[in-house]
Formats: structure tokens, sequence, C-alpha cells
């Protein structure tokens, strides 16, 4: 359950960037690493609370997409998602070497903090509630940017950005915007997640394959709608879950997720909620 | 200092020739059809593991064993084009860069079910050279020397043999090249084959110098998006000068500091390329 709440969490974060915007951050996990790491390290070395660090772990995060997207958000298409890719390389790589951060074996906690919190049962409860209110918190904003006039301008950055210029859109402005607001949740969210597991390193922390099956969740929902991320985020656990636990495919299981990748990519680019709405005009009106 | 300087350059080169010959793959099939192929790296692999078997499990000798590894990437490549690429190529970006991870994991799922994780190497030694004070392994010399031959190929078969010249025009106008009589979805699947039979060849030369597990390819896949960039996407010959930049920069940056920085300054000069001089530092076709 609660890696089904972080990917919602973090597949409906990126369709702001990826659904609304048309922009292909292939790296997007390296704002739920990055800030993850911010957020471990007030705890842990800082003595921080862990709300107060949660928060500061999105901010970071946010601040970072911020100063990233503004460089990076010139580039189009393939180069702008090679960029991301690189970015995440580099931030991972940089880690390693912090030693603050504690370099490659990472920083953990020391474990009597939880009771602080009531104890380690008790800790993972509240994790596990404050992650539901981040998902939930997540998939109103996305609701609310989609029906915003911010969310049309993103909209017809993705449709065409030059019309989009020549409309008076400031989609300097907007596309760095979007991109910030993207990583705020996943920020949070790996504070949460590193507190959770009690330990941090970059391996984990910035995992590339991650970051590529946040896409295919948004993909298989389908992306720009609301509803479609957490559908495919959904849709993508159970298989995954179901896919660990077997015995014959669990050696399998990625190979699997990619052949799910390409069919949907051949077959079906628009997502099941995509496909529903093509299907019937009242679907169209109630799915979002 | 000085000699272990010049130590470094040289070894630096000798593995930038490889480098350049990765590159060179994934560029030439940005090049031909703006395809960033991302199962580049585990199809590298698959080069590692061709050359291990048909060396130490059937005692090819391993230069030997190259050649098949070359035709069996051409044939993954035209396997891989069929199935994934064909369909998307006038699709938005996104889709042709998920088509191609699509594939990366699947490469990379099957690869760890049948050769788990562990790594493999291929012994196999040819003593070295000594040049006064620098002593160079032989496998290191034979290997930039066929990555060289190899490049040199390459660049034959692109300009001075009609398949070739067809994929150059191709890869200038794709409708104009059909008009003249060009089977353009031929030419495509015959590049796509070709990058990918690079990438194999790579591979194998990898595995002739190194330890290696299936997941070794996206560490020389990323190499190869720096060199790519280094040298602007779609350009061969700037892969070539791009890789042999990295090979010396490898060699170089950790004789002044720790060698966990050489990914960081890599992967910045990366995004910094892209950003300030995205059609490379030699300029692009």
């Amino acid at each position: 359950m609660f890696s089904l709440l972080l990917v919602i969490t973090m597949a409906s974060s990126l369709n702001i960037i990826l659904g609304y915007t048309g922009y292909v951050s292939f790296g997007h996990i390296i704002f739920y690493g990055f800030g993850g790491y911010v957020g471990f390290y007030l705890i842990s070395q800082q003595g921080w609370s862990l709300w107060l660090a949660t928060l500061a772990g999105g901010i970071t995060a946010s601040l970072l997409a911020l100063m990233l997207g503004s460089a990076i958000l010139r580039l189009k298409g393939a180069y702008f998602a090679l960029s991301t890719i690189g970015a995440n390389v580099a931030m991972m790589a940089f880690i390693n070497n912090i030693t603050f951060f504690g370099g490659p074996t990472g920083l953990s906690l020391n474990y009597s903090i939880y009771q602080d919190y009531g104890g380690p049962a008790q800790a993972k409860w509240l994790i596990f509630y404050t992650l539901f209110g981040l998902a939930l918190v997540t998939v109103i904003t996305s609701f609310m940017v989609k029906f915003s006039k911010f969310g049309l301008g993103l909209m017809v950055i993705r449709e065409d950005e030059e019309a989009a210029k020549v409309l008076g859109v400031r989609t300097p402005l907007l596309k760095t915007q979007a991109y910030s607001l993207s990583a705020f949740f996943p920020g949070m969210a790996g504070v949460l997640f590193f507190f959770k597991n009690g330990s941090v390193e970059p391996n984990d922390a910035f995992p590339l394959h991650q970051s590529i099956e946040m896409i295919v969740m948004v993909m298989l929902g389908g992306q720009g709608t609301v509803l479609g991320p957490v559908i495919g985020a959904g849709a993508y656990e159970q298989l995954r879950s179901y896919l660990l636990t077997s015995d014959l495919f669990k050696d399998l299981q990625l190979a699997i997720a990619g052949l799910l990748l390409l069919l949907i990519v051949l077959f079906a680019p628009t997502g099941v909620i995509g496909w529903l709405r093509s299907r019937s005009n009242e679907l169209r009106r109630i799915l979002e | 200092m000085l000699e272990q300087l010049l130590a470094s350059v040289i070894d630096g080169l000798l593995l930038g020739f490889i480098y350049g010959l990765a590159a060179m793959g994934l560029t030439l099939i940005f090049g031909v059809m703006e395809v960033i192929n991302l199962a580049h790296g585990p199809i590298m692999a698959l080069g590692m593991f061709g050359v291990y078997y048909l060396s130490m499990e059937m005692g090819l000798n391993p230069y030997l064993a190259l050649i098949l590894v070359a035709v069996l990437g051409m044939v993954l490549g035209l396997v891989i084009y069929g199935i994934a690429v064909h369909r998307i190529l006038d699709a938005p970006e996104l889709s042709s860069l998920l088509a191609t991870f699509s594939v990366n994991m699947m490469i990379i799922g099957l690869g760890t079910a049948f050769f788990t994780t562990s790594p493999y190497n291929v012994e196999f030694s040819m003593g070295s050279l000594s040049l006064g004070p620098i002593i160079l392994p032989w496998n290191r010399v034979a290997s930039a020397i066929i990555a060289v031959a190899a490049t040199a190929l390459l660049y034959f078969f692109l300009y001075r043999t009609p398949p070739g010249k067809a994929i150059r025009a191709v890869s200038q106008n794709r409708d104009a090249a059909e008009l003249m009589g060009i089977p353009s979805t031929t030419m495509l699947a015959l590049s796509f084959g070709i990058g990918s039979m690079l990438a194999t060849v790579a591979g194998g030369l990898v595995a002739t110098l190194f330890s290696f597990t299936i997941l070794s390819g996206a560490t020389y896949e990323l190499k190869s998006f720096v060199i790519v960039v280094l040298g602007g996407l779609g350009n061969p010959a700037g892969a070539l000068v791009g890789g042999l930049i990295l090979g010396v920069m490898e060699g170089v940056i950790p004789v002044f500091i720790e060698t966990s920085w050489v990914p960081v300054i890599e992967m910045v000069l990366f995004v910094l390329i892209l950003l300030v001089k995205p059609q490379g530092l030699l300029g692009a076709k």
C-alpha cells in the first residue's frame, strides 16, 4: 500500500509536466531523490521534525526544478528528455561524492527516533496516513491545475508552443512553474519514504528505471487526464506485485513490464482513459 | 607525474576509440531516423555476452567471435526495428523514446533471468607492449585497432557503396529519396541494423578488456550520450572525436581528483553542451 500511494503521487505529479505541458521528463525521480535526501539529512543530522523536514524536502525539490527548469526547459522534445536523464545521473554521482550526505554509503537513522512518533509501528501508520493525504492533495492539485487558466496555458503549450507565444502565453514562466510544481510532491514523498525505510543511499534514491516506470503508469492510464495516472499507477502496481510474487514470472517482471509498455506505445497511445473517452460521449463528460 | 599523465592519455585514447565506435551506432540511428535508441546499452551488453559465450564456452578466438557477434547484432537490430521502431517513426518523440526503452526493459529482464546480474569475465590475454616507461596490454591496442578498422569500414560503406549512399539520402530527405526510387523502409531498417551491429561490436571489445554484467551496458549508454552530444547528434565522425575526448578525460581526470567525480563532470558537461551548443562541438551535418 505504501508503494501504491507513492506511485500515485509520483505519477500524478509527473502528469503535470508530461501530460498537460507535453515535456517528457525522463529523469523525474531526481526530485524524489534530492528532496528526500535533503529532508532525510535534516531529520537525521539536524534533528528537525518529520513534518518540517518533509516540507523542506518538497520546497528544495521545487527550487531545484525552478533552477534546472529555467535552463533545460528551453530544449525541445528529445533534447529535453536527454537532459533530464543527464541531470539525474549527474545528481546521483554528485551526492555520491558529498561527505555530509554520507557519500556512497548514504545516511541512516538512529532507530530511537521512531519513539518520538510513538514507536516504530505507530510511526509507520503515521507515515501511511500522511502519504495518503499527500497522494490525495496531489490528485486534487492535478485536478485544479487542469481546470485553471494556468492549466489551459500549459495545454496550449503542449498543442503548439509557437502559437501559445503568439497568443500571449508567457511560455517560459508557465513551463518553469509547471515543472516546479511537479517536483514539489515527489520531493515530499521522498522524505516520507526514506524516513519509513530508516536509511537512504544514492543508488536507491535516483533509480532511472523507476523514473521510466512512472512514465509507463501515466501512459497506461492516459496522459493529460486527472484520473489516468491514478488508474495507471494502480494497475501497474497490481501487475508488478502479481508478477513479483508468482514463481513463473518473478525473474521476468521487467521484461513483461517492457512488453506492456511497447504494446501501449504501439496500440493505445492515449491510455485507458483516453480510450474510454473516445468510445462514448457520455464517458467523455464524466471522465477527466 | 608527466609519465603518469602520458600513460593516462594513451590509455584514454585507446579506450576512446571503443567509446567512439559505440557512440557511432547511436548517432547513426539518430541521424537517419531521429530516434534516440534507449536500448543501446542492453544491445551492447548482449554483444559482451555474445563474445563471452563464443570464446569461453565454445573456444573461439574472441576477435573471431566478434565477426559472428556483428552478424547477430545486425539481425537483432533488424528485428527490433521491425517490432518496435517502424510503427512509431512519425509519432511524437515520446513514443520513440518509450518504444526503445521498452526494448531495453525486455532485454534487461530476460538477460537478468538468464545470466543473473553477477559479473562475467572473458579470460584472454596477449601480453603487453612496452614503449619505454609505458606498458600497454596488447588487448587494449588490438581493441583500439579493431575499433578504428570498423570505423573505416563504416565510412567506406556510407560514402562508397550504393546502399550506404542510399542511407545518407534517406537521412537527408526521406520523401525525396523515396521519389528517387530508394526503398526507404529497407534503408531505415538497415541503418538500425548497422547501429545495433556497431553497439554489439563495441560491447564485444569492452568484454575483452573488463569484466561485465548484463547491466553494464547502461554505463556505456550514458557515455555514448555524452559523446554523441559532444560530437553533434547525427554526426558519426563527431562521435569518434567525442569518444576520444571522453576517453582522454577519463584517463586524465583521476590523476588530479578522485575517480568518483568523473561521472559528475561528464554529466554536467553533457547537460551544458545540450544547453549551450546542442549542435555539438563539431557541429552536426
